[in-house]
């Protein structure tokens, strides 16, 4: 195991593209192998595909057909429309609210894991080892633990409501400074920070200038895992927002949801399935984009343990 | 000549002095600010003239058309309309807007089983120091009952939710059923109805805290009895009436005879569609749902008074309804005042009902185009008769906890545990009384459980 | 590449000493993170053990009453049901997921299957939908009426209740399951991928077919990503809540305010406005989730040596 771990930062950066498959030979490809991977693809894409179908129905359709097949006028056209203009357009403000989230929130999370994993993987300082404990000990701690504190916290410094509320919790990411801690250490080299300092850079300069580029796959990497994490982010808004202004795209979809449960209320179904579909496209598009980074950034997380 | 002018000059210093004191008044009373816990009519309506804005947390959809003639009346004013969630999910948001001190709305619409327990707090501005006790008249004694509170006015009555049943007329028809007048002979068109359609309930429950304190309303129980201090309360889901209502309406759970599908999902609009859901015993606000939800059983449904428990006899609950209210931590308490006079005793009234709200003043009641009017939707019924007449027939003496909110959340945990496992509801309604009490004890009341 | 893999052997041998001088400057780099962390999570914890301590009620305000929250929570029924629910979840739903994505993730790097990328990105695309989404989707299956469901036990004749009581929970599970696939499966993957080529060319010369290569090479590579997998899936499971709740609405007889322990402390906290109590459960199931990873963290660590 002790090899694996040396060797190990050399060859996926360098094999990826050329890796030598498997048990190092072309196996011939099995049909039976691929028909099970096939049920398993249904299985995840079946939701997905329900949800295609149901945006294309009019509201009074989706209650009438059958799930899985279309019916009726083909209506993805005008159920986006609609989606987008429904109650002077507060769909798009809640997708601009979210995009703020995700490049401040992501943004700056992938950046304080980047400083912090570095300074955990290259540096021995005092009190290393309590900040390890600490920040793995706070990954247990249930985000229900701290929504009432925090929200009783912030509502004393008047912090609820607006954006902060949502983008400070979000730049922790103990997840990310564990990958790039792991990361930086193998692919790093501690004489090139040697080289460095002899050279009388001072560390901020090596950082930016040097280091951070040898990271890029593990940086990747946690954007894009910070970047789902802020996208999806449900909780913390729900509890932290009163109004709709600030809400990010899954707050206000299950608001949209709960609307059929009123007094004259409208159920609108029709678009809270389209504004979901709407909602998955710019990650899916994100990670299809960065798929070679993730994945090797991923491998270096997995490796060390 | 002379007694003229001395009459003259007693008129002119009365009025004088009355404007001298009127002034006086006013400069003390608003003092420039409007976060005053009282005023006078016309200290609403010189709040009115003055620049600000104030922000309304409602669901209800007429309200943002009412904020726009509201703020065409007085320009100088802009009202900001706010969704934060519909009913609980607003509550629970509006309990952190206290707790926090911050963050809360100069206006809410409130449910009426809910307005207990914010009155509870002091979180709601006390409505009659506004002048607005003298609109009692204007409306129902169900809905000005539940606005009026330890001897405050809470809030001022939005709408009314008298129950009545509603059912498919095209359904009954194929089945060859008579509308019901009596639980007992509703009971036994259920059996009919699924005996003949094994898909098909005379209605859908899973149980709903609302619907079951309306039945036990109008099966003459009076459950919840809270001491004027605020501080004592008494807890009896067995007495007389909630017994009669369960054991009834146990007939139908544990028969089967109820659909299983939760009120207000997409399965219960598609059942009311197509027929397999045939009555709703539920509040009058009911028909602008239908109207916009189940659009494709257009025609097909109809309106009766709810069934008795005695042959003849009328009675029914309110079920549903909410009403506005001032916060208390508002610092426009003037302007949100006027407002919801506004909204609930002036020209908002109108508004309300042409979005298919029903009303809770007497005077739009009793109004002939409001009882003539015949909506398509019902095949031409004048609907609003017999929903009138509902709202005249609900029994009184009814009142809700102060912590109803709670205790209708852990409805599903206690009586939902009798639906589920086809038990007899009396079973489910000693546990919800049982829990009830003891948050009730926790919280520092002393609940005294029968 | 070539010169930093034989520059590294003499690195470490002349990598700086230990000093006695403390050395500060990695703080620099950790600083960032640890603030923000102080803020967000070290607070809200503290103010939450805080608040434990006290009770506040709706008539009588605020007192401070020590352990009683504590003692009061040790002998709560909801409270042990619902962490024998979660208990039960885990035991049963992490086994499962982790299986398949375990073989999934062998499949993928067998090499034997057809079009491996499209089903890579496929099985994972569910990671990118929000719970909201998902639990929505699923929810509207569900249905017994109108639903999927229905279509299912209409054609095959079964009487598939997803949301009744007896099932509920593997209903559930299978929402979490289908969101965590793909996630678990690209982490396994990635460890897969770094295996050096050369073990699996001393295999083959070995003559090992493939379960031999599997159990002596890729399984013992794949200890440490499945560590971790266990790890954030046992967190997860302790944590379960936005699945549960958002669910509730079609099944609330099936499911309780106190499903599960964070649903509980939430409900205590935004239904019940018991705050005190509800940070007490919520510091006692932290507590509990934390001792819980670490343990297995050791496990699985001394396995490795």
């Amino acid at each position: 195991m002790a090899n694996a771990t040396i060797t190990a930062p050399v060859r996926p950066l360098a094999t990826a593209r050329n890796r030598k498959i498997g048990a190092g030979m072309v196996r011939p490809k099995s049909i039976p192998l691929t028909v099970i991977m096939a049920i398993l693809v249904i299985y995840s894409l079946l939701p997905l595909f329900w949800l295609f179908v149901g945006s294309t129905k009019t509201q009074g359709e989706l209650l009438n057909s059958f799930g899985l097949w279309f019916s009726g006028p083909f209506s993805l056209f005008q159920n986006i429309g609609e989606t987008l203009t429904y109650d002077d357009g507060v769909f798009v403000r809640w997708l601009l609210n979210t995009l703020l989230y995700v490049v401040v929130g992501a943004g700056g999370a992938t950046f304080l894991a980047l400083l912090g994993g570095y300074g955990l993987a290259k540096f021995n300082f005092p009190g290393k080892k309590a900040v390890f404990a600490v920040v793995l000990g706070a990954v247990a701690i249930p985000g229900t633990a701290l929504a009432v504190p925090t929200f009783l916290m912030f509502s004393q410094m008047h912090l609820t409501n607006t954006p902060w509320a949502i983008i400070l919790p979000s730049l922790i990411s103990p997840f990310g400074l564990y990958l790039i801690w792991t990361y930086a250490q193998d692919a790093i080299p501690s004489e090139l920070l040697e080289a460095a300092r002899m050279d009388g850079a001072g560390e901020f300069r090596t950082f930016f200038t040097i280091s951070w580029r040898l990271l890029t796959p593990g940086l990747i990497t946690v954007l894009l895992f910070t970047l789902v994490a802020t996208w999806n982010n449900y909780f913390l808004p729900l509890i932290m927002l009163s109004e709709p202004t600030w809400y990010p795209l899954t707050v206000g979809l299950n608001q949209w949801n709960q609307q059929a449960q009123t007094v004259g209320g409208q159920p609108i179904y029709n678009l809270v399935i389209t504004g979901s579909l709407l909602t998955i496209i710019p990650i899916v598009v994100a990670f299809l984009f960065l798929q070679r980074y993730w994945q090797s950034g991923l491998a270096a997380g997995s490796v060390k343990a | 000549m002379n007694k003229k002018h001395s009459t003259l000059r007693r008129v002119a210093t009365a009025v004088a002095s009355g404007v001298a004191l009127t002034v006086a008044l006013a400069a003390c009373s608003s003092g420039g600010s409007t976060s005053a816990d009282s005023g006078s009519a016309s200290d609403i309506t010189a709040a009115l003239q003055k620049k600000s804005t104030i922000t309304v947390w409602a669901w209800a959809p007429a309200v943002k058309d009412i904020a726009k003639s509201f703020e065409k009346k007085y320009p100088n004013v802009t009202v900001k309309v706010v969704n934060a969630g519909t009913g609980n999910d607003q509550y629970i948001k509006l309990q952190n807007a206290i707790k926090a001190g911050s963050g809360g709305p100069d206006v809410a619409q409130i449910e009426y089983y809910a307005l207990p327990q914010f009155a509870l707090g002091d979180s709601l501005a006390d409505l009659s120091k506004f002048g607005m006790s003298d609109l009692e008249s204007k409306y129902t004694t169900g809905t000005w009952n539940s606005v009026n509170l330890n001897g405050k006015l809470a809030a001022l009555p939005q709408d009314s939710g008298p129950m009545a049943l509603f059912y498919n007329k095209a359904v009954f028809d194929k089945f060859g059923i008579a509308v019901p007048t009596t639980w007992d002979e509703y009971i036994a068109a259920a059996k009919t109805l699924h005996a003949a359609d094994p898909n098909a309930y005379i209605t859908n429950d899973t149980g709903d805290a609302g619907f079951t304190t309306s039945m036990i309303w109008q099966a003459g129980g009076h459950p919840y009895k809270t001491s004027s201090d605020g501080k004592k309360v008494t807890i009896d889901l067995q007495d007389a009436g909630a017994k009669k209502y369960a054991d009834m309406w146990s007939q139908l759970v544990d028969g089967g005879l109820v659909s299983p599908i939760s009120s207000w999902s997409d399965e219960w609009y598609k059942g009311l569609a197509d027929g397999s859901i045939a009555t709703l015993a539920i509040g009058a606000w009911m028909p602008g749902n239908l109207e916009t939800g189940v659009e494709a059983a257009s025609g097909n449904w109809r309106v009766a008074p709810l069934p008795t428990y005695e042959a003849g006899s009328a009675a029914t609950a309110e079920n549903g309804g909410s009403g506005d209210s001032v916060m208390a931590a508002s610092d426009n308490k003037l302007v949100a005042a006027g407002f919801v006079k506004y909204m609930n005793a002036q020209e908002g009234t109108k508004i309300s009902m042409d979005a298919g709200g029903f009303p809770s003043t007497t005077a739009d009641l009793s109004s002939s185009e409001f009882l003539d009017a015949a909506p398509e939707y019902f095949g031409g019924q004048q609907i609003n008769k017999v929903l009138a007449q509902a709202s005249k027939d609900v029994v009184k003496g009814w009142s809700y906890l102060p912590f109803q909110v709670y205790s209708n959340s852990i409805f599903g945990d206690t009586v939902g545990q009798a639906y589920a496992d086809k038990a007899n509801l009396n079973e489910g309604l000693k546990a919800w009384q049982k829990s009830t009490a003891s948050y009730g004890n926790e919280q520092g009341f002393s609940v005294t459980s029968k | 590449m070539t010169t930093m893999s034989q520059a590294q052997p003499v690195a470490r041998a002349t990598r700086t000493p230990h000093k006695a001088k403390p050395d500060w400057s990695g703080w620099k780099f950790v600083g960032p993170f640890m603030v923000v962390f102080a803020f967000v999570l070290i607070a809200p914890v503290v103010y939450s053990i805080y608040l434990s301590l006290f009770k506040e009620q709706l008539i009588g305000g605020n007192q401070f009453v020590g352990f009683a929250n504590y003692a009061q929570a040790f002998t709560d029924p909801k409270l042990w049901d619902a962490l024998g629910r979660v208990t039960l979840f885990l035991i049963v739903q992490v086994p499962i997921m982790l299986t398949i994505s375990l073989a999934a993730a062998l499949a993928l790097d067998s090499a034997r299957l057809y079009l491996s990328s499209f089903f890579r990105i496929a099985i994972f695309l569910p990671y990118a939908v929000p719970a909201v989404v998902a639990t929505l989707m699923w929810g509207f299956m569900y249905g017994t009426q109108f639903g999927l469901v229905r279509n299912i036990n209409d054609w095959l004749g079964t009487h598939l209740a997803p949301l009744s009581s007896n099932w509920v929970l593997v209903s559930v599970g299978n929402i979490n399951t289908w969101e965590f696939i793909g996630y678990n499966m690209l982490l396994f993957y990635a460890a897969l991928r770094v295996i050096p080529a050369d073990l699996y060319e001393a295999a083959e010369l070995d003559g090992a077919g493939t379960f031999r290569v599997i159990r002596s090479i890729k399984l013992p590579a794949l200890r440490p990503a499945i560590v971790i997998g266990v790890i954030f899936s046992i967190i997860g499971s302790f944590q379960l809540f936005n699945e549960p709740n958002i669910l509730r609405s079609l099944a609330p007889n099936a499911i309780s305010t106190y499903f599960t322990p964070n649903m509980y402390a939430y409900n205590l906290s935004f239904s019940g406005q018991q705050y005190n109590y509800s940070a007490t459960i919520a510091i006692i199931v932290g507590v509990l989730t934390a001792v819980i990873a670490f343990i297995v963290q050791l496990t699985g660590s001394r396995k490795e040596a």
